[in-house]
């Protein structure tokens, strides 16, 4: 007589280990499975409830510095190695896996104006107050050595920012004119002026490292070439930019950081308008940097807040603030696009995450999956309406708030003022102006 | 350069005086003269100018400004110094200078500043352009991977690690040693010298091909053991009687077929068929000994349908004791009956036994015919008079066959029944209103379609038939009493044919008893079926054919075409039954709390009471009036749920253009609830992917393949040109010239 039994293969249900997760088979088939909207929905909303909870970007803060913290370069080699310069001509060197102070040296007398490294990471350079230039060795001093600059260059006027190559031995230094320099000399290699006016910043193009852009105190943004020791153009915008910086992915593309509280994106090839215009400060943005994969900038503002821009939106995606932080005078997005450092007026250093709710550490691939889903559900529902209001909120502290809302009347009132005059004006005479194109005053050949 | 000058300074002092007043040409004339006289002499002379007058104009080679005016004119200035050889190298200066155009002035250093600065500018925008393509296609990557310049982990070839190992302890050395003795391949093919001989001996198509001749082979024995047990199961004697007489049919079919082909093993055959109807002899079967024989002779004194069947029976086993002759296949009875059917059956088939078409005719074929089919019909209808038909003697082969199929066809609703009990009690109900339709509709249809689903030919008009009688199976059991019963009174009418007689006698006795136990209620049923059955007869007279003609016939005029054409739209009616659904839908529906089986029995078959019904059967309040109730031509959606709409996109977002693409996706679920492993992870592949603790450099022209080779020739240029463009603006502005 034959018994029937059940035969299963055991491939499909045993598991080789048991830290292996129990198979379960599944049926797709869509009967089974009613209410798929409805049920993404909820998950979406859930998905971005969760971020928000989770949202905490604040990490900690490296506290030495005795004065404000006013330029700081990343070290192109190392992700946890980081340099601040402070108002009172300290340098420090940090390491950011233990959080601490590594090095200081006294580099300049005043004010450190700007600084950065060189592209193998073996020096740095600082300019300051003190009209010199200084070039320091990575490494600390051996045990009984000075701490010494490898070479120093007096200068004739005061340096206000610093900028290495990306790939040669040349620098180039900004003041009263652009001075490209070579490491071997004493004497800048060639100037470049046009018009006296005092330059603020200055930086190399990482992409096509011939290029170079530099912003001045009279409201202007100049390009430079330094193959053809020339100047290349220059606009002239409503009001001062205080630095600017290129895009890493995108060769033609940068942005400059102005005083009227928004930032610009420029197209090199296209300066008569700005590609998009940044708002949502509500005070002068003083610093800007992109991340490394060329999607987003950080920008540091007079506002005591530091916000996250995609490049292609008008505007942030995330504001930083604490209760402590004063004005932001340096930011900067680590190379590995995970963090964010903002250097303020009261000489902290802040540690921030780039990305609010992520989690640190390893992430196991089921959560890895999870968090995938989670990403694109909330893409895939943010135009809906709760969704986009939970997404959207952000805690501001008051004075931010209020001056928002102030800066929005404000809009409001002159968009009123000019739709009356336009209404009370013979038709053509009161034209519409693009806000990408109210900004800028000229572009000069 | 001095002497130059001052004779030009001579020249232009004795042009100037050419231009004083007329009285001075007589002088001049004189002078000329003279100096025609003197150059005849052949000697050089030079005269000195003097200023005669004194003049406004101050010429500062010394020149007075009498002529000052008038145009000099080189050539004739050069006359006299035409022949002079001394004066040739000055002469090709002049005219050297007289080719040359003059330098115009050079720019100011701001203009050609910007000069130069545009031009550079266009030359570095142009440079910078060709990132263009990189830039707009890393912005509509789907996924980008940083950092892009992937380091390459070195994978060390097999063969170069395994050539550098070698075995040194006993055990190593003892395993290397078994794995030659049994030639493993150590490094790249990876089959052993004997796999590699079975695999060239067969071909993978050959392999293929013969495992699946195996599959199916196996297949086909599993289904048919399983068929075998199934059949072997079945409890019901009828079907295995009709089995048997089947199979034996079929043996006889195959024994004349062996006769023609092989006589002797023919005779071998018959002699085993004999021995078949020997058994069959001896098995009493056909006495009147069983139980319903007797039954049968009780009933035989008071009934004539009794007798007749018993008489039968006597019959058939009269015929079993004869000896059976030689041509026994081809007396076998029920053979023409079966291929009259079969004719009639198939109406497609021109060439017919009875030579008429009987779809052709409008009408069944012959009235010789008609009993047959109604025999068809209460084969399927009513299977209980069909067993005693069944008992009583011999029957057609098509017969058996559909009792097969009706076994068949029983125990497939048995098992949808149980499937669906609820259902059925719909569908009762609907049958009942819908079958006076179909039959009376086309009669020839349902004939054709029982005998179709008999027969099954492979028409596709037909099997849409087949399909309509499918549904009808459902409720096959309700007209089966029904029919019977028909049939009963069917008996009383006195009926026209006298073959058809017999067979609804014979029922009739059969019924009779059965017909008090029928609830009152199906009574009238049994009218409206034979209200059916009488439609049918009259339907048949009539000709299918020439109803289109008909038609035709009546008068085309224009608004009859328009209402033609648009026949089948009535937009008002339309709307109309549009709203009114509406309406009806918006109207609050009852709710249902009863909880069958709570308070009292429960199970199947038993409804709650009507007391419980009424109590928790809910009518809700009316709803308030429609808005568009005064409004005929409008339907007003009052749908709109604010709890929902708080949760709803009420705009268009930007990127998309038309609501449908925003709806399509939003639909497409992402989920792994709904996409198997590998479309959730595609779906669901993040934007941009970085990798912890890695640096991510800017994007360099090495990286992308299309700008590599550009960039190591540009590169190169920067710094070459430097040097030389700075010299260049370090040189002092061209000095000016004068053109005069």
């Amino acid at each position: 007589m034959r018994v029937k039994v059940l035969s299963r293969n055991p491939d499909d249900y045993v598991r080789e280990t048991k830290l292996d997760l129990q198979r379960v088979p599944r049926n797709y088939d869509p009967v089974l499975h009613p209410f798929e909207v409805p049920r993404e929905y909820t998950r979406a909303l859930n998905a971005t409830k969760l971020e928000r909870v989770f949202a905490k970007p604040f990490l900690s803060s490296l506290d030495g510095h005795r004065d404000g913290v006013n330029c700081m370069a990343k070290h192109p080699k190392s992700l946890s190695t980081v340099l601040s310069g402070a108002c009172d001509g300290e340098v420090k060197i940090w390491n950011l896996t233990k959080r601490q102070c590594i090095r200081t040296l006294q580099a300049h007398e005043g004010f450190v104006r700007g600084m950065c490294a060189r592209f193998c990471g073996t020096s740095f350079f600082t300019v300051g107050d003190d009209k010199t230039v200084k070039q320091w060795k990575m490494e600390s001093p051996e045990y009984g050595e000075e701490e010494e600059p490898i070479h120093t260059i007096l200068g004739k006027t005061v340096y206000t920012g610093i900028d290495h190559h990306w790939k040669e031995a040349v620098f180039a230094t900004c003041g009263h004119q652009v001075d490209i320099w070579d490491e071997q000399r004493t004497s800048p290699m060639c100037s470049l002026t046009w018009g006296f006016d005092s330059i603020s910043s200055v930086k190399f193009n990482p992409i096509e490292t011939y290029l170079l852009g530099s912003c001045a105190s009279d409201r202007n943004i100049v390009l430079y070439d330094i193959r053809q020791s020339t100047p290349l153009k220059k606009v002239i915008l409503k009001m001062r930019t205080n630095t600017l910086c290129w895009n890493p992915m995108e060769a033609f593309i940068f942005t400059a950081a102005n005083e009227d509280y928004n930032l610009y994106t420029f197209d090199m090839r296209f300066l008569a308008s700005p590609v998009m215009v940044h708002m949502d400060h509500v005070s002068a943005v003083l610093d800007v940097d992109y991340s490394p994969t060329g999607k987003e900038f950080v920008s540091a503002s007079f506002d005591k807040s530091i916000r996250i821009f995609p490049v292609d939106k008008g505007h942030s995606r995330e504001i930083y603030h604490t209760k402590r932080m004063q004005h932001v005078i340096t930011v900067k997005w680590t190379s590995d696009n995970k963090y964010i450092l903002c250097g303020s007026d009261e000489m902290n250093i802040r540690l921030w995450k780039a990305n609010a709710s992520e989690k640190l550490g390893v992430l196991a691939p089921r959560e890895k999956a999870a968090m995938n889903y989670n990403q694109k559900l909330k893409e895939k529902f943010q135009y809906h309406p709760q969704i986009k209001r939970i997404a959207r909120h952000r805690h501001l502290p008051k004075s931010i708030f209020c001056q928002v809302k102030e800066q929005r009347i404000m809009k409001e009132a002159r968009r009123r003022k000019e739709q009356n005059r336009r209404k009370h004006s013979k038709p053509g005479s009161v034209p519409f102006v693009s806000e990408k194109k109210k900004h800028i005053v000229a572009v000069v050949k | 350069m001095m002497a130059e000058e001052d004779w030009l300074g001579v020249e232009a002092a004795v042009s100037a005086s050419e231009d004083e007043g007329a009285e001075e040409d007589d002088e001049r004339r004189h002078q000329q003269l003279l100096e025609a006289v003197s150059s005849l002499s052949g000697q050089k002379r030079r005269k000195l100018a003097e200023r005669t007058e004194a003049s406004v104009q101050v010429s500062e080679f010394n020149v007075s400004c009498k002529g000052a005016g008038e145009k000099l004119v080189l050539s004739e200035l050069l006359q006299p110094i035409k022949a002079k050889s001394a004066l040739s190298r000055v002469k090709k200066e002049l005219n050297r200078v007289k080719q040359k155009k003059a330098v115009e002035l050079p720019l100011s250093k701001e203009e050609a500043e910007r000069v130069v600065r545009e031009a550079a500018y266009v030359r570095t925008s142009k440079d910078v352009g060709k990132w263009q393509q990189v830039v707009l296609q890393n912005r509509r990557a789907e996924q980008l991977v940083f950092p892009m310049k992937q380091e390459l982990v070195a994978v060390a070839p097999l063969e170069q690690v395994v050539s550098a190992w070698k075995a040194r302890t006993p055990l190593e050395q003892e395993i290397f040693g078994l794995l030659h003795k049994t030639q493993q391949p150590i490094t790249d093919p990876l089959l052993t010298p004997q796999e590699k001989a079975s695999l060239q001996a067969m071909s993978l198509e050959e392999a293929r091909q013969r495992r699946a001749e195996l599959q199916k082979a196996r297949v086909l024995q599993s289904y048919y053991e399983a068929k075998a047990r199934r059949e072997k199961k079945i409890k019901s004697k009828k079907y295995h009687r009709v089995l048997k007489k089947s199979k034996k049919r079929k043996a006889l079919k195959e024994f004349e077929l062996l006769q023609k082909s092989d006589p002797e093993a023919a005779l071998a055959k018959l002699e085993e068929l004999e021995q078949l109807r020997m058994e069959e002899r001896m098995s009493l079967k056909h006495q009147n000994k069983g139980k319903w024989a007797r039954s049968r002779a009780i009933m035989a004194k008071y009934d004539l349908e009794a007798r007749k069947a018993m008489q039968e029976q006597l019959a058939k086993n009269k015929e079993l004791m004869q000896k059976v002759r030689v041509e026994l296949p081809e007396e076998e009875p029920g053979d023409m009956p079966a291929e009259d059917l079969v004719s009639e059956s198939v109406p497609t088939v021109p060439v017919d036994a009875s030579g008429a078409n009987p779809w052709m005719l409008g009408k069944p074929s012959s009235p010789a015919k008609e009993p047959e089919v109604q025999e068809e019909i209460q084969i399927v209808t009513e299977p209980a008079v069909a067993e005693s038909k069944e008992e009583m003697s011999e029957e057609e082969m098509s017969e058996e066959e559909a009792l097969l199929q009706d076994f068949e066809q029983k125990r497939h609703m048995r098992r949808q029944q149980a499937a669906s009990p609820e259902l059925r009690g719909a569908d009762k109900t609907e049958v009942v209103s819908e079958l006076p339709e179909d039959i009376s509709i086309d009669p020839i249809c349902t004939e054709e379609q029982v005998s179709v689903g008999i027969e099954q030919p492979p028409q596709a008009q037909e099997e849409v038939l087949l399909l309509e009688q499918q549904s009808r199976m459902q409720t096959m059991e309700d007209i089966e009493a029904l029919a019977s019963e028909e049939h009963a009174e069917e008996q009383e009418i006195p009926v026209a044919t006298g073959t058809e007689k017999r067979v609804p006698q014979q029922e009739g006795g059969k019924a009779e008893d059965r017909q008090a136990k029928k609830p009152k209620a199906k009574k009238k049923r049994i009218i409206s079926l034979q209200a059916v059955l009488g439609g049918k007869s009259q339907e048949i007279q009539c000709p299918s054919l020439p109803v289109a003609v008909e038609e035709e016939e009546g008068g085309i005029d224009q608004r009859g075409v328009i209402t033609e054409a648009f026949a089948g739209d009535d937009v008002v009616a339309d709307f109309r039954r549009e709203k009114r659904k509406a309406e009806q839908a918006g109207k609050p529906q009852p709710v249902n709390l009863v909880l069958p089986g709570w308070g009292e029995w429960g199970g199947t078959g038993l409804k709650p009471s009507k007391k419980k019904m009424k109590r928790f059967l809910l009518k809700l309040p009316p709803a308030p009036p429609r808005k568009d109730q005064h409004l005929p031509h409008v339907i007003m959606s009052e749908q709109r749920n604010i709890h929902a709409a708080a949760h709803q996109v009420s705009e268009l977002p930007f990127p998309f253009e038309k609501h449908q693409q925003f709806e399509r996706s939003i639909r497409t679920p992402m989920g792994p609830t709904w996409n198997t492993q590998r479309a959730f992870q595609k779906l669901t592949a993040p934007r941009i992917v970085t990798r912890a603790g890695h640096i991510i450099q800017p994007i360099s022209a090495e990286n992308v393949p299309s700008l590599a080779a550009a960039a190591s020739s540009g590169a190169k240029a920067a710094l070459e040109l430097a040097p030389k463009q700075r010299e260049q603006l370090s040189r002092p502005p061209h000095p000016r010239k004068r053109a005069r």
